[in-house]
């Protein structure tokens, strides 16, 4: 293994401890989605993004991220907190009274890192597209990403969206979609199927990719082809598979950790098999 | 009492069109978007003249209000355009969370508002929006009375950092506000200053309060005249100042009686100056199709309406 492969997959290690920990600690929060995303945070926000932790809202002259399912907030405070945004310590305040770490992320508390609220799903797209526009007028060449849920597809401004961006060649945008097949009520198959993903974004005129995100090997080769395929004409989508719990063994494959916190046993469980690779806050 | 003539009647949204353009000339980071509606909202002279940053989104009011949401991000100043039941009802999670909650630099311009968009129906005639808006923390609500007073305060919103909710119609009324004011959010226009009663109008019903202040005038009583062009921050201190002085209150707006320009002064009273208060709007109903005239009358929102309601209040305030 690479060097730098071992360093990141180290973090997001860590980063997954930091999210049961958070989980914990409030008693409240989505640990499964969280877990399942941890290789793609770390990979965007150790590697990929050129991006700047002495934050700026404007955001200029750097690659944005807006996450779109708000409600995986704890992997994102994480990563921001271990990028050097803000400071580790203030994980701990997630979900409590008066803190920056609200349940879903928002710019209200003035959080660095965050410029826009998530939560309510299905409008992170519109509003990347709006950013990626800015850049553009700008001419600014630094790109836009976004993460959406596979669930959060059943919203229709996702598909406003969807039809907008090729229409303008929106080409400085990568989008991904967690395909953990898990919503609240069950799997999405039961719940809603999303059919043939890859074949409906085609046919809305996106550039399609597909990766295994809980390799973090894969993550980075296939958000880099993204990366060289900016610019074109089209924006990218990325089909990101992964397992929602991912890391710990009696949360994976499952819708019920989608929302629901780990106890003082399931915490102690979940932490043995996650080794503290960058100190625990 | 001050004599108010006009020589032409213009549409409010022209207004808007004509000071969008103006916006767009002076700040180069002044944006457009439309909702498959450039020709009512009155946006073809800005997109014209600034092709590239105006933005034709499709029937999709939602990424609309996405969009203009993240275009701020980077310094762009965007105005929104659809008429206002679609700029409100239908866009309102993603306006609370995209917009209001994140304090975004959003300007929601929304025309068509009320019964005077006339024979489309109540499907098209929103009636809860400035509601809607003013219940948002942060929003600023403002509802213009005539051309001049709604490119003005186009131009005035452009220059303000924050979401703004610009609410103007349909109809051509009557043009009598300055060409050339100088808009000021927030701050309540003296129309008439008078003694027996307070009228407090918005939008449209701005000029149907003149035109009661008139008759009134005839009757013998000396009504004061004030246009709350913004509904959110409201001018609390030309509220009460007029209210000690007169002792009661009519209200008046194309909105429903519930939730509007009258309950925001209500409020005021309430917790300030107790005072007895008529409420000129539309009593808790959807429209219907007619023409705005037509529509005006059935729905009690013309000036004889006004009168009327003068009348009864200083009688109650008497008692």
């Amino acid at each position: 293994m690479s060097p730098d492969l071992e360093k990141l997959e180290g973090i997001a290690t860590q980063v997954r401890r930091d999210i049961v920990r958070m989980v914990h600690g409030s008693q409240s929060g989505h640990p499964g989605g969280s877990l399942g995303c941890a290789d793609f945070f770390v990979a965007l926000y150790f590697s990929v993004m050129r991006h700047n932790p002495d934050f700026h809202m404007n955001g200029k002259d750097e690659d944005l991220f807006f996450l779109s399912n708000g409600h995986i907030s704890p992997v994102w405070y994480s990563v921001l907190a271990r990028a050097g945004y803000f400071d580790v310590e203030e994980l701990s305040t997630f979900r409590k009274l008066n803190t920056r770490l609200q349940g879903h992320p928002t710019t209200h508390e003035h959080l660095p890192g965050i410029r826009i609220a998530s939560g309510s799903l299905g409008q992170g797209l519109s509003v990347a597209i709006g950013a990626a526009l800015t850049k553009k007028l700008n001419n600014d060449p630094n790109l836009v990403y976004t993460l959406h849920g596979d669930g959060e597809l059943q919203e229709g401004q996702i598909w406003e969206a969807a039809m907008y961006a090729p229409f303008n060649k929106v080409d400085n945008l990568i989008s991904t979609i967690d395909v953990n097949g898990q919503q609240i009520d069950g799997s999405t198959e039961q719940v809603l199927s999303l059919g043939n993903l890859r074949a409906k974004w085609e046919a809305f005129g996106w550039e399609v990719l597909e990766m295994n995100g809980n390799d973090m090997r894969d993550v980075l080769r296939v958000l880099e082809l993204a990366k060289s395929k900016t610019g074109k004409g089209r924006p990218i989508l990325i089909l990101m598979q992964t397992v929602m719990g991912n890391g710990i063994d009696f949360m994976m494959h499952s819708h019920k950790w989608h929302g629901i916190a780990p106890n003082d046993e399931q915490l102690a469980a979940a932490l043995l098999q996650l080794e503290d690779t960058k100190e625990d806050y | 009492m001050k004599k108010y003539t006009y020589t032409e009647k213009k549409d409010t949204r022209s207004g808007f069109g004509a000071g969008l353009l103006e916006a767009g000339k002076k700040d180069e980071n002044v944006t457009a978007l439309c909702a498959d509606l450039i020709g009512s909202l009155k946006m073809d002279a800005f997109k014209k003249e600034f092709p590239e940053r105006f933005f034709q989104v499709g029937i999709a009011e939602a990424n609309m209000i996405g969009i203009a949401a993240g275009m701020t991000i980077g310094g762009k100043i965007p105005f929104t355009g659809t008429f206002a039941n679609f700029s409100t009802g239908r866009v309102y999670d993603q306006i609370r969370q995209s917009i209001a909650y994140s304090n975004k630099n959003v300007k929601i311009c929304a025309s068509h508002a009320g019964l005077t968009l006339g024979e489309d129906g109540a499907t098209h005639q929103i009636l809860e929006d400035i509601g809607l808006m003013k219940m948002l923390p942060g929003m600023t609500v403002i509802n213009p009375c005539d051309y001049n007073q709604t490119k003005a305060a186009t131009m005035a919103i452009a220059e303000y950092e924050g979401p703004v909710y610009l609410r103007f119609g349909r109809p051509a009324v009557p043009v009598f506000t300055d060409e050339n004011q100088k808009f000021e959010i927030g701050k309540a226009w003296m129309v008439n200053e008078g003694a027996d009663v307070s009228i407090f109008a918005t939008g449209h019903l701005v000029w149907k309060a003149i035109e009661a202040g008139e008759k009134l005038a005839a009757l013998g009583i000396n009504a004061e005249i004030i246009n709350i062009h913004t509904i959110k921050p409201l001018d609390e201190k030309a509220i009460l100042d007029s209210v000690k002085k007169t002792g009661c209150v009519v209200s008046a707006e194309e909105h429903n009686r519930l939730g509007g320009l009258g309950d925001s002064i209500a409020q005021v009273l309430a917790k300030n100056f107790p005072a007895p208060q008529e409420y000129i709007a539309v009593d808790d109903s959807f429209g219907e199709s007619g023409t705005p005239d037509q529509l005006m009358e059935k729905y009690g929102l013309e000036s004889d309406d006004i009168v009327k309601a003068a009348q009864k209040v200083i009688n109650r305030k008497k008692a």
